[in-house]
């Protein structure tokens, strides 16, 4: 359930003398400072008037009064209870965002000329700095106090003041909320302030939203004129800003059920739709340990005389990928328990565009390892890379029993992380698991007590494979067991009906 | 031969013509089988399937043509025509649908492939052909215009082609042959439609299933005594069923045949053949046999028989040749065959099908004593029928989705088992002595766990549709189960602890009331109108749904759901450990398990776990993440915003600025923020270890064997009231309750009164139920278990601060239950369900089907604030 702030706020003052007044903030913003003026926008209204206007002191302030309900029940009807699919937006993002972000289309649309630099009446005034203040009382801010500091002081204000707002002073553990005031001071034109909080107000919520027009860039880069080419953190604001791209790709459709699932149970969304983690492992930047796991898993592919291999929890696909470059690798199924993981993987294998020859080698599909399965049976080998560490402990035999009693591939490979060398991270705090979903994370005791009876049980052999630097002291950062099925004595096909039945009497 | 392989070859040589007006010839078709009728172009093959048989049995090559090519002549488009009608014919023939093919089926090859048809759906080929005269044949094409144009000699070489088929058609593979020589033959020839050998279906028992009996004649006279049978009748009229394995190791196969023998013949029993009995009528065929397995025992004990009764042999060799390999009995209940015949089999005809029901299925390895390694059929076995067989030795019997097998080795100094159907009642005897050393040790196939076999993805996976016994059936869409099936996987408890997930529940209808979006008069009206006269109020707690289920002992976990370890489980409406520390659910299932204890209910209820519905609290100790992030976050940012943009007004207004009108608003909104603060700080409150956590139970959901949903409230609530009682902890909380009579304008008042008081308070609001649980109104439909009336503070933090405002309300008013409900109700159906499978010991797959279903279907779109 999302709640939605219906409330934005945010003053910009001015100081001024009798020769330069201060009010003459009306004629640069085009606002007279005796009126009260209300302008309405597509999601509510907004208000501008001037708690103070005097030659010395004169400050403007901007409400925006957001149609909560208006919001919610835009696209009503289909008797789904109000449409839900209508009301994505609500479920998906981050409400006080939308507020966040309309307040930046609020600035535009009240402010336009202003935010363009244009003033008839006194052009001069409006191409020089100001001693400006602005206030934000409730800004959402990811990243806290710091990158508020971060994205502003590099711009000229030569004060920059960023409280946290705690959560609810009644439960001081709950600590601080992700709003901060922020108050701005500092000689910068008029202009030039309001852009960066055109583009930075966004940037610092951070949340995804999915009705952005595709002239979004060229906005950004009117709108940066100036200061964003060299600000320290241009690509953190660049990212963040465009964030809706990869946002849409979100396919917030196919999340849908499982958001929904969350919901019911009162969770956030982002604990139970986390299977794949989009923003490490990709293509563009290859994380060194994984591609060692790839060349581990590869070769142990080829030295098994592997051509038919299940990548069980293909996750985002890299090592279906990988697999597919080599001919030898004729059939290749991928099976992910998140639908989101597959079509991530479909598209970074680019199945709708694969040539047919190609596609025939490939085939993604959801399953559960902790559920047999008939169609995992005949394969000539199983990948399990960093799989097992998913799962709560005490599900898996299930595990177990589905991969080496049911599907039983010739061979089995299962990677999974090394506790001990968690200590050579410099970046993981102790005690620490190195991924958040991670249920446990083994010794290489531990993993070899487990992986023997596996192989005891099922009739497997099994050998272990250091994947990367093999620490004397700690061992590798990933460890790998290759399970190899032990051959089994079959009845020869020239044995007699008669024979056979022979047997089959006892 | 056997009945189920023979052919009715009289009818073949019965060709000859008869005088006109003869009676009228019958033709006997089995009821489920492939008829392919064959005969030259024009020589009525489709009247004549159009007078005989239902149009939709008909699959025309036509037709087919037509729809492949828009032209029911173009003979080019054949080739796909006739892979459509080859799909068709095979889609009707696994659903088990007589088919009937209408094409010319003159050449060999053709055919050829129908008769594969046939094989492969295990039904039986039968050909009918039309071997009309040219002239008829070319006179009928003549009449009809697409066909005027066809040459003479297509029907010529039809004719040619037909003539030299007919000697082989049986060697072909059809098992009947009915050959049509004249129009008047053709014209009145009636088709009768014959019951498969093996299809019982209209007997109903109640049976006596029997298991292997190898010869031990003793063991099975005590058994037939026990069961009730004297001197093989029962005086109930009960038949015995033997599943075969009559002869062989044991010391008197003769004896037990001659039993046997003698109440199939009198009626009072019915026997399909073990491969033993197989074996044993090859030898007397006298066909090459390895006297092997036992058979040696059986031989030289008939030649004993001989001297005595020399036409016996002669009656056993018949005998075996009468048998059916297996019977569908009891209206399809009920499948009873040697060695297990998985579900795509039943009442099928084929070679097949006969070689799975004498010997099973063989993986085609053997293991470490020689002997062939069988496949564990019954573990994939999805089949509604019941499937009692034998054939492989078992140390005891135990159901395996529901298939059982009664081979308990009596010859080998193990048991002789019998069951009893319809009461599936188990009956055995010990074996008098070891007959017979067995090769290797009895020892059960089952691979761990007492279900037999872990849950497989197709029990869940895809689009589903789960029978229930209360809504009849509910499906499940693809994409929903896709959803259930990440969560299942990644965050549930075992699926053996999850018996049950509880449904979700509508909201009253919406209020017209000033100030109120939901008030209980609306759902009292609702239950009035649905014939519910006496409702209950419960108090909702302000706490997250959770579901625990109580063990007494580990053992009773072992026992009962197969886990190691955990005494139970406390998990949330999604199926997720409702805490993260074992230890702490530890301690909440040890005090439940105390005050059951201490209530003297582990006795009341006569079993040893107990499953039930609740709610803990806080709401805080479960929403935690979600309170901070949403709705301290709303609280946070307005409290930070309010008081500056007030103050900036006022300011303003001061200096003369016309702003009145909009500060008055913002004050008005500061109100609303500050109240949805208040109302989310009522859920919240701290907690150390188990200090300050509330355990409401509001239902006892099952015991062992029994299903308490449909057990009424007021029972339920003196359960639960003696429950909390006898805690001395604090964690049980009792629930408050108010029983209202929905006719008695009185009597409702009171029940508003008592919501407004307690929501008026604070309170969350209440639940109301009909008294008797599970009710139906007077169309016979489900009525809804449970309607929520929730608090207008509350509602706050579901609608927004703001909600309350007339035009915010107005607005809301125009909300939509009617899926909401009809959710409800499928949950509420799915979730009994599992929970009488539960109580009737159904395998486990068969109750996370329908807990799975349940949440599947909570991921169906549907306003989440209702």
């Amino acid at each position: 359930m999302r709640i939605i702030l219906g409330q934005v706020f945010l003053t910009i003052g001015t100081t001024g003398t009798q020769e330069r007044p201060a009010t003459d903030l009306g004629f640069l913003l085009h606002k007279h400072p005796d009126k009260a003026q209300a302008f309405s926008t597509s999601h509510g209204s907004a208000h501008v008037f001037y708690p103070e206007a005097s030659a010395e002191r004169c400050t403007a302030a901007l409400l925006l009064e957001v149609d909560p309900v208006a919001l919610v029940r835009r696209g009503k009807g289909k008797g789904r209870g109000g449409a839900p699919d209508a009301a994505l937006a609500q479920y998906v993002n981050d409400r006080p965002y939308a507020a966040s972000s309309l307040l930046s289309v609020a600035l535009a649309a009240v402010f336009k000329s202003a935010l363009g630099g244009v003033c008839r009446a006194m052009p001069e005034r409006a191409e020089s700095p100001l001693p400006l203040r602005i206030e934000v009382p409730a800004l959402p801010a990811r990243g806290g106090v710091e990158l508020v500091h971060k994205l502003f002081a590099p711009l000229g204000w030569e004060r920059v003041e960023v409280t946290a707002v705690p959560l609810d002073e009644q439960f001081p553990a709950w600590g601080d909320s992700r709003y901060v005031r922020l108050v701005l001071e500092g000689e910068l034109r008029l202009a030039d302030a309001l852009r960066q909080l055109y583009v930075l107000l966004p940037v610092l919520d951070d949340a995804k939203h999915y009705w952005v027009a595709p002239d979004e860039v060229d906005k950004l880069l009117r709108a940066g004129e100036g200061w964003l080419a060299d600000h320290p953190e241009r690509p953190l604001i660049t990212r963040r800003y465009l964030s809706h791209r990869w946002g849409l790709t979100r396919q917030a459709d196919q999340a849908l059920e499982l958001v929904r699932l969350a919901e019911s149970d009162e969770l956030d969304v982002d604990s139970v739709d986390n299977a794949v983690d989009e923003s490490t492992d990709t293509e563009e930047k290859p994380v060194p340990l994984a591609e060692h796991r790839r060349t581990a898993i590869l070769d142990a592919l080829r030295a098994a005389g592997a051509s038919r291999v299940l990548d069980l929890g293909c996750g985002q696909g890299q090592l279906v990928q990988a697999l597919l470059k080599d001919v030898r690798f004729t059939e290749i199924v991928g099976v992910d328990v998140s639908m989101r993981a597959l079509t991530i993987a479909s598209r970074r294998l680019k199945l709708d565009r694969m040539g047919e020859r190609q596609a025939d080698r490939v085939t993604l599909r959801q399953g559960s390892l902790t559920y047999t399965d008939k169609r995992l049976t005949g394969y000539d080998a199983a990948v399990l890379s960093e799989v097992i560490e998913h799962l709560d402990l005490p599900r898996l035999p299930a595990l177990e029993y589905a991969v080496f009693g049911a599907a039983r591939p010739g061979t089995v490979l299962v990677t999974t992380p090394n506790v001990e060398y968690n200590v050579r991270w410099e970046t993981l705090p102790a005690g620490h698991v190195r991924h958040g979903d991670h249920r446990f994370e083994w010794t290489r005791a531990e993993f070899r007590d487990w992986a023997g009876q596996v192989a005891e049980r099922h009739g497997y052999t099994v050998r272990y494979v250091p994947v990367g630097p093999d620490d004397p002291e700690v061992g590798p950062p990933t460890q790998m067991a290759v399970f190899t099925r032990a051959d089994t004595t079959t009845t020869t096909t020239t044995t007699t009906t008669e024979k056979k039945k022979e047997a089959e009497a006892a | 031969m056997n009945r189920d392989h023979s052919t009715t070859g009289a009818e073949t040589a019965a060709a000859p013509a008869p005088a006109a007006p003869t009676p009228a010839r019958k033709l006997p078709v089995t009821d489920l089988s492939l008829v392919v009728l064959i005969g030259a172009s024009g020589s009525g093959k489709s009247t004549f399937a159009r007078a005989h048989f239902k149009p939709t049995e008909i699959v025309s090559s036509d037709v087919c043509r037509g729809l492949v090519a828009d032209d029911e002549n173009d003979q080019s488009a054949s080739r796909d025509a006739f892979d459509v009608l080859h799909y068709i014919a095979g889609k009707r023939l696994e659903a088990g649908r007589l088919t009937v093919i209408d094409a010319t089926s003159v050449q060999s090859e053709s055919r050829k492939q129908l008769v594969q048809l046939a094989r492969k759906y295990d039904v039986l080929p039968i050909a009918i052909v039309l071997d009309l005269p040219e002239e008829v044949c070319a006179a009928r094409n003549a009449a009809r215009p697409d066909r005027a144009s066809m040459p003479r000699h297509v029907i010529q070489r039809h004719r040619r082609e037909l003539r030299r088929s007919l000697r082989g058609l049986e060697r072909e593979g059809f098992r009947k042959v009915h050959i049509l020589r004249t129009e008047e033959e053709a014209e009145s020839a009636e088709v009768v439609l014959e019951r498969r050998y093996n299809d019982l279906r209209h007997l109903t028992g109640p049976f006596d299933i029997i298991g292997d009996i190898h010869g031990c004649s003793s063991e099975l006279e005590t058994l037939l005594g026990k069961l009730g049978y004297a001197d093989g009748t029962h005086p109930e009229g009960r038949t015995a069923v033997f599943v075969g394995d009559l002869v062989d190791r044991g010391p008197d196969s003769p004896g037990v045949l001659r039993r046997v023998m003698s109440m199939v013949a009198s009626g009072d029993a019915l026997c399909v053949p073990g491969n033993h009995e197989n074996k044993l009528g090859r030898y007397l065929a006298g066909r090459k046999v390895q006297l092997t397995h036992g058979l040696a025992e059986t031989v030289e004990q008939l030649e004993r028989e001989d001297a005595g009764h020399p036409e016996f042999r002669g009656q056993v060799r018949e005998f075996i040749d009468s048998l059916v390999s297996h019977y569908v009995l009891d209206e399809g209940k009920l499948v009873v065959c040697h060695a297990g015949l998985p579900e795509k089999y039943h009442g099928r005809t084929s070679g097949r099908v006969r070689s799975h029901a004498l010997y099973g299925d063989t993986t085609g390895e053997t293991d470490e004593f020689g002997l062939p390694v069988r496949y564990p059929w019954a573990e994939e076995y999805r089949g509604r029928a019941t499937v009692v067989y034998g054939h492989t030795p078992v140390p005891t019997t135990s159901w395996i989705n529901n298939t059982i097998c009664l081979d308990t080795g009596a010859v080998f100094g193990g048991r002789m088992t019998a069951l009893r159907w319809p009461e599936r009642e188990l009956v055995d005897v010990p074996a008098e002595k070891v007959w017979y050393e067995p090769v290797k040790p009895l020892v059960t196939e089952a691979p761990g766990g007492r279900e037999g076999r872990p849950l497989d993805i197709a029990d869940v996976q895809g689009r589903r549709v789960v029978e229930t016994r209360h809504m009849g059936r509910v499906a499940v869409r693809e994409e929903n189960a896709a959803a259930a099936l990440e969560v299942m996987s990644r965050f549930a408890v075992d699926p053996q602890l999850l018996a049950y997930l509880p449904p979700t529940m509508a909201p009253t209808a919406t209020s017209r009331e000033d100030g109120f979006l939901e008030h209980p008069a609306e759902a009292f009206a609702q239950y009035a109108a649905d014939g519910v006269e006496r409702v209950v109020c419960e108090e909702k707690h302000m706490g997250s749904r959770a579901v625990a289920l109580v063990c007494k002992d580990a053992e009773a976990a072992t026992g009962r759901f197969g886990t190691a370890g955990p005494t139970g489980a406390l998990y949330t409406r999604t199926g997720r450990p409702f805490l993260d520390d074992p230890a702490m659910t530890e301690e909440i299932l040890a005090r439940l398990r105390s005050a059951v204890t201490a209530a003297g209910l582990w006795a009341e209820w006569d079993t040893d776990w107990v499953l039930l519905d609740a709610e803990l609290m806080p709401w805080s100790l479960k929403a935690g993440g979600l309170l901070r992030s949403q709705y301290a976050a709303v609280g946070a940012a307005s409290g930070a915003v309010f008081p500056p943009a007030v103050a900036a007004l006022e300011q303003a207004a001061a200096r003369g600025v016309e702003v009145a009108g909009l500060a008055g608003h913002q004050r008005a909104r500061a109100q609303d923020a500050a109240a949805f603060t208040e109302a989310y700080r009522r859920y919240c409150w701290p907690t150390e270890g188990l200090e300050g956590v509330r355990l409401a139970p509001f239902q006892i959901l099952a015991v062992q064997g029994r299903s308490l949903a449909a057990v009424p409230h007021d029972e339920q609530l003196a359960w639960l009231d003696r429950l909390v009682e006898h805690d001395p902890t604090g964690l049980l909380q009792v629930t408050r309750r108010l029983v209202v009579d929905t006719g008695d304008e009185a009597s409702v008042r009171a029940g508003a009164d008592w919501w407004l008081e307690m929501t008026g308070r604070g309170g969350e609001g209440m639940v109301v139920k009909p008294l008797g649980a599970l009710v139906r109104d007077a169309k016979g439909r489900l009525v809804q278990p449970g309607i929520k009336v929730r608090g207008r503070e509350y509602l706050r933090i579901i609608y927004g601060p703001e909600y309350t405002r007339p035009e915010n309300l107005e607005r809301l008013r125009s909300r939509f239950l009617g899926h909401k409900r009809s959710l409800a109700l499928r949950e509420y159906a799915l979730g009994l369900e599992a929970l009488d499978r539960l109580a009737e010991g159904e395998p486990l797959w068969r109750v996370h089907e329908a807990v799975f279903a349940v949440l599947a279907l909570e991921s169906e779109p549907v306003d989440p604030r209702l």
